[in-house]
Parts: structure tokens; sequence; C-alpha cells
């Protein structure tokens, strides 16, 4: 599917934009253009188009694989399935009588690359949609055929986002790329009275409470497998780290060492083992256990507050963590084993939450560089040469940024609404939307 | 989506009339879809000229070891430094504003100079510093007042200074009183104990503030063990900055947040 992907690259002459190389290399510089007409629906289906048609276009958009030609450009006659189409003897675009054919969104001013058509209707009291994908560009349509699927799911909203979901989620895999439909977003909300764990679909969708200590429940983190939920929660012993299996929705064990203060774990690739802080000491440091919190041992040796450990989830031999140990608090890197530290950041304000990409590459984090104490912005960095991206600006501050599965979005928390809220981007700053607004909502983490 | 639901659902309508007769039959062209907006691009920045709006120390007179708040704005400049060791605190920003709390020993003056291509500017505050009055007696604890009462009453929260948990020279002197009125408590209350919490002000993250917060309460306890108050009577807790004493956005509520406080069980 790469080899599909670079080839629909190399034979298009899309102008590179001008971007600095870092962001290039998240997001891409060129993409294949998608056309994605509304989609109709017969009978009671009809009721569910919009939601339908805005979930098809919002998980396409946000894969940032593809550029989108925009609506107001399409050709007047829209196939809803294949057999619509009908090659002319000779190509007219300005013949309104003629059948569609392939040109119509070849040709300008479309210029697509791919059509994703079809129409939805209820059969048997079931939302049915019926969804092609068509490479344009082909001489005629049996070659152009990509994908045709028929969805099924529940005549009702829900039913419509799923099978836009799954109708997009094959789209995508068609260019390697895993859909963001069915990842979860965990955050810290205060909307129930105190902060607690909740989680949501990548749009916001399904918000929903996942702790219950009606004290403060913060920090999450997940499993890279997505099985377990470990945060940090003020129990009669001070904050301390609890793990929650989100498979049976109960707390499994993890022993805290004797200290005032455990915090912000951060699992290996295998889900073996967990780096943590600990206060063990008298000074917060970085320490390694068994993801029960068994075989424990201390990382960083020194007497600053060291805190944030994030394990590399790609080779799980690199560490990056945050260090008051030159003064303000930057970000650091090191081995697991503790040893070649090296600071990432200039030393400038105060860095803090680092947050690998899937690929363990670059890390996103949170910056005061050039702004006043508290004023952070979020930048990303290429951890193997140093060089970093300013991705927020002049809206509030903005902290916790995480990666989405696919390695191109964000989802960070930022008070440039007024009061603190779960808010994603994709990697080059762009495509922001804001996902919560019940409560004050921080510490997104995305999980698969 | 670019188009608003209104027009989406106008266009379906029109579009259903001809499709609700069967799916899998063509149908009539749909209306297309309004254009979207187009977006304005940001309007030029002017250029500007350094202008320090004000600069200001308040209180203008403290007593040693206490603090007072420098607060600046400047308009236009590509830096502004203060003097004194304080350095470059803003730089290539329409607006550079900010406060600073300083603990001059003796009578001092500030200096603020903002500068751009088109030259410099200063401007220039003095904080007048007074010897502070002897330490006020201690009472001794009414004896039918309950442990934790008693602490709330005589023990005094001691302050910090930004993303520092050094115990500064006023935190010397409230800790050495609360050390030696600890002695007498725990002497008069046997089964007390105490827990010192560690706080942060708003502007760290709260990772790093509870490990600061958990540093500023060690500092503490540590202090008051050197002091002979028994350290198995005191607890540390961290709250970093989840649980702030006030929510103001400026540095007289900040320092009222860096601080441990003590609770007693």
């Amino acid at each position: 599917m790469k080899l599909l992907l670079a080839s629909i690259a190399c034979s298009l002459t899309l102008a590179a934009q001008q971007r600095p190389d870092i962001i290039g290399q998240i997001v891409g510089t060129q993409k294949a253009t998608i056309a994605i007409p509304d989609l109709r629906g017969a009978g009671r289906a009809s009721e569910q188009m919009n939601i339908l048609n805005a979930t098809l276009w919002r998980d396409i958009e946000d894969a940032a694989i593809f550029k989108m030609a925009p609506k107001s450009m399409y050709a007047l006659r829209i196939p809803q399935q294949p057999q619509d189409f009908r090659k002319p003897l000779q190509y007219d675009p300005n013949n309104r009588n003629a059948a569609p054919w392939l040109q119509d969104w070849s040709d300008p001013p479309v210029n697509a690359d791919f059509l994703a058509f079809g129409y939805a209707a209820e059969q048997e009291g079931k939302l049915v949609l019926f969804g092609w994908l068509f490479n344009v560009r082909q001489p005629d349509i049996t070659s152009a055929q990509v994908i045709g699927k028929l969805y099924t799911a529940t005549l009702d909203e829900a039913g419509a986002r799923k099978v836009a979901h799954e109708f997009a989620t094959d789209i995508l895999r068609q260019f390697g790329v895993e859909s963001l439909a069915g990842s979860k977003v965990y955050f810290v909300s205060n909307r129930s009275g105190t902060k607690e764990i909740w989680s949501m679909d990548y749009d916001g969708a399904g918000q929903k409470q996942v702790t219950s200590y009606k004290s403060i429940t913060t920090m999450p983190s997940i499993s890279p497998d997505g099985t377990r939920l470990a945060f940090t929660s003020w129990t009669p012993n001070g904050p301390q780290i609890l793990v929650h299996s989100l498979e049976t929705m109960r707390r499994i064990p993890f022993y805290n060492p004797r200290a005032g203060t455990n915090q912000n774990a951060s699992y290996t690739p295998d889900g073996k083992m967990m780096a943590f802080s600990s206060s063990a000491s008298g000074f917060s440091q970085i320490y390694l256990a068994n993801a029960d919190g068994s075989n424990l041992r201390r990382v960083t040796q020194t007497r600053a507050v060291e805190v944030e450990p994030k394990v590399n989830p790609k080779t799980g031999g690199e560490v990056v963590f945050v260090s008051g140990r030159g003064g303000s608090p930057q970000v650091y890197k090191m081995n697991i084993e503790g040893a070649d530290v090296q600071r990432l950041t200039t030393g400038e304000g105060q860095a803090t939450n680092p947050s690998w990409n899937p690929q363990g590459t670059h890390i996103a984090f949170a910056w005061t560089r050039g702004y006043d104490p508290g004023n952070f912005n979020i930048f990303v960095m290429d951890v193997a040469t140093g060089n970093y991206v300013q991705l927020t600006s002049g809206a509030g501050r903005n902290e916790n940024p995480s990666w989405a599965p696919d390695g191109k979005h964000i989802v960070f928390a930022s008070d440039r609404g007024g009061r603190m809220q779960i808010w994603s981007m994709l990697a080059d700053g762009s495509q922001l939307r804001q996902l919560t607004s019940s409560g004050i909502n921080e510490k997104p983490v995305w999980s698969k | 989506m670019t188009i608003t639901r209104k027009t989406a659902t106008v266009a379906l309508t029109l579009t259903l009339s001809f499709f609700a007769t069967g799916c899998k039959k063509k149908t009539g062209a749909p209306t297309p879809p309004s254009k979207p907006a187009v977006e304005r691009p940001p309007d030029p920045k002017p250029v500007a000229r350094p202008i320090v709006k004000f600069f200001t120390a308040e209180p203008t007179t403290i007593e040693k070891g206490q603090a007072s708040s420098l607060k600046w704005e400047v308009a236009g400049a590509d830096t502004v430094s203060i003097d004194q060791g304080i350095g470059t605190v803003g730089s290539n920003s329409a607006t550079i504003a900010g406060n600073r709390s300083v603990f001059p020993s003796a009578t001092t003056t500030y200096t603020l100079t903002a500068r751009n291509a088109g030259g410099s500017v200063t401007d220039s505050v003095t904080v007048n510093v007074t010897n502070p009055p002897p330490p006020t007696v201690t009472p001794t604890p009414a004896p039918k007042a309950t442990f934790s009462e008693v602490i709330a009453r005589e023990i005094q929260d001691v302050y910090f200074d930004f993303d520092k948990s050094d115990v500064r020279e006023d935190a010397r002197n409230t800790l050495t009183q609360n050390a030696d009125k600890l002695k007498t408590i725990f002497r008069d209350y046997p089964n007390g104990s105490l827990t010192i919490e560690g706080h942060a002000d708003e502007r760290g993250s709260a990772e790093y503030n509870l490990g600061l917060g958990d540093r500023r309460a060690i500092a503490a306890k540590e202090f008051l063990v050197q002091l002979g108050v028994p350290g198995d009577r005191l607890r540390t807790l961290s709250y970093g900055k989840e649980r702030p004493q006030c929510t103001d956005n400026n540095e007289g509520c900040w320092q009222k947040n860096r601080r441990a406080h003590f609770t007693g069980q």
C-alpha cells in the first residue's frame, strides 16, 4: 500500500508547500486529492445523512493524507453507484445531459485523484451504507474501483457514525493509514465535582467517566496494548499511582514505593515495566519497576525534582523526562539505565510534558520559551537533531500534548477559550478542534 | 464540513424528492453546496518604539525579609531587562508585561531597560528596606483546644520563591518560631502528629509542581527536625497546585500559594 501511495505522490505535480522540514516529516507534504460528495439516503436513512456525511468527511480530512477537494467545485452529476457512470464516446464536460463520468472528477476544477461515493438506505429496519472508492485517473470503471462494500448498523445517529467510521477506515487502509476512528482519548475532568479520569472518542463523542475516587485523580497513562490505565490519585498515603484494567474496569495491584509522592507512570513498549517518578529519596526521581511495582530500581541520582519519564514507545531503550537539575525544569533524555543523560531543550523558560510520537522519533512538549512563566506553548522536537518548531502561539496556556496513534495528530489542553479544555490538532498546528466544553478538562492522552 | 447544517438540510430535502422512489435508481442532480467562507489574512503588525507604560514596586517600603513585587509593562521592545541580577524578563512581544518578587536585604534601586532597533529607554524604582520588629511573644495554647485547633492557630505557613524549595530568610524566622511552639505543643499533646503540606503556584506544570511541593514540605520538615522537633511526628504531603489558596492571576496570589502549610491530626 505504501507503494501505491508513493506512486500517487510521484505521478502528481503538486506544489510542495513551504513548511519547516520537521513538520513535513510528520504530516507529509505531497498529498493525493479526494472528492467526497455528500451521500444521499433513502427513506428513514435520509434523517441520518447529515451526521453520516460529517463523520465521513472529518475522518478522511483528519487523517491528513489527502487534499480535500472543496465541495463547491464538484460536478453537478453525482454518481451514487458504479452503474451511474457511462463512458461517453467523446467527453464533453459542458454536456449537461451526459451521464456521470470519471473525468467529471479528475479534470479541473475538481482535480481529484479519488472519489468516494455511494448512498444509504433502510433495509429491514437497519441502516445500510453502500460505499465505493474510485481512482478517477483510471480509463474505465473496472480498473477505477478500489473499494465497493456494504456497511450495516442500527438506524440511528450512533449507527450513522459507525458506518461512516467503517467506510473511512477502509478508505484510509488502502493508503496504509490506520483511521483514528476507534481511538480513545483519556483525560481529567472535574465535571462530577472532583477530578476524575474520563474517556471519549477521538472526535469528542461519547464522553464517559472512568474513575470515581472522589479525591484528586489525575495524570492518566495507558499501556501500549490499551488494556491498562495508570494514574495518580490522592490516597490516605498522599498522591500514589493506581492501575485499572480497562477490560474489567477494576483496580489491579500496583505496589507503590514508600514515598510522599509517586506519579507519572509510563509503560515500556512491551507493557511489562513502568517508569515513574517517586520522592522516596527526598527528591522526586525517576524509577523503573515491573508493571506491578515489584523489582524497583532507581534510575536517576540527583538532588533535584525530576518527573514525567516517558519511555520511547518504539525502542523502549530511551527515556525523556523533566528535570530541575540545571535550575528551571527542562526536558532531558537518557537511556533506560540512567546513562547518557542529555538536555534536549535550551535551558530557557520552563519545558515540561514531553510525549513521544508512536514512531519514537519526535517529542511534543510544552515550553514557556519566549514567554512569561506559565505561558506554555506546544512545541515539537526531532530528538535526533534537537531541531524544534513551535505549534501554538498567542492563544492562552497550552500543555500536556499527546500524539495520536497515526503519529500526525496531537491532543492537548488549552485555556484559549477561557477555561482549560481538550483540543486536537494536526501536528503542523492546523485542523484545530475543541473536544470538551463541560467543566474543566486537562491532561489528555491519546490511546489506540 | 464547510456548509451549514441548514444548507445541507435544504439541499437534501430538494434532492430527496427525487430520491425517495428508490435508492438504486438514478436521481436528479443535487444542488451544490455554497462556497466556504474565505478567511481574511491578518493585518500587518505596526512597528512601535519601546514605551515603558509603567514600572512599579509594591510596596515601596518593606521590612527586611519581606517581598516587594516589581511590575512592568513595556510596548514595542525587542528586549526588556532589569538590573540587580534579575536579567532579561521578556523579549520579542508586542507587549512585555510581568512581575517579579524581590527580597532585597537593604534599600535597593531597580532599573528597567527596554531596547529595540530604535534605542533604549530606562525607568527606575527604589525599594526601601526597614528592620523588622522583634518577634511577637507566643501565647500559651488554651488547654481545652484540640491538637488540630492549636496547630491551626499557632503554626504559621512559610513561603517560597518561584520554582524554589530553599527555605528563604523570612521562612527561617517563621520555622524557628514554629519549632519552638511545636516542641511545647507536642509535649502538651503526646498523641498529636503534624502534616506538612507542600503547595505551588499555578504557573508551573502540575507534574513538576507536585515534585516541587514535595520538596517544599520536606525542606520545612528538615528545618524543623534540625531545630529539635521530633521527625517521627512530622509527615509530608504534596498537593502541587491542586489545592490553591487563591486563584487570582497575580504575584500576590501566587506567593500565597507557594507555601508549606501545617495541619494537625
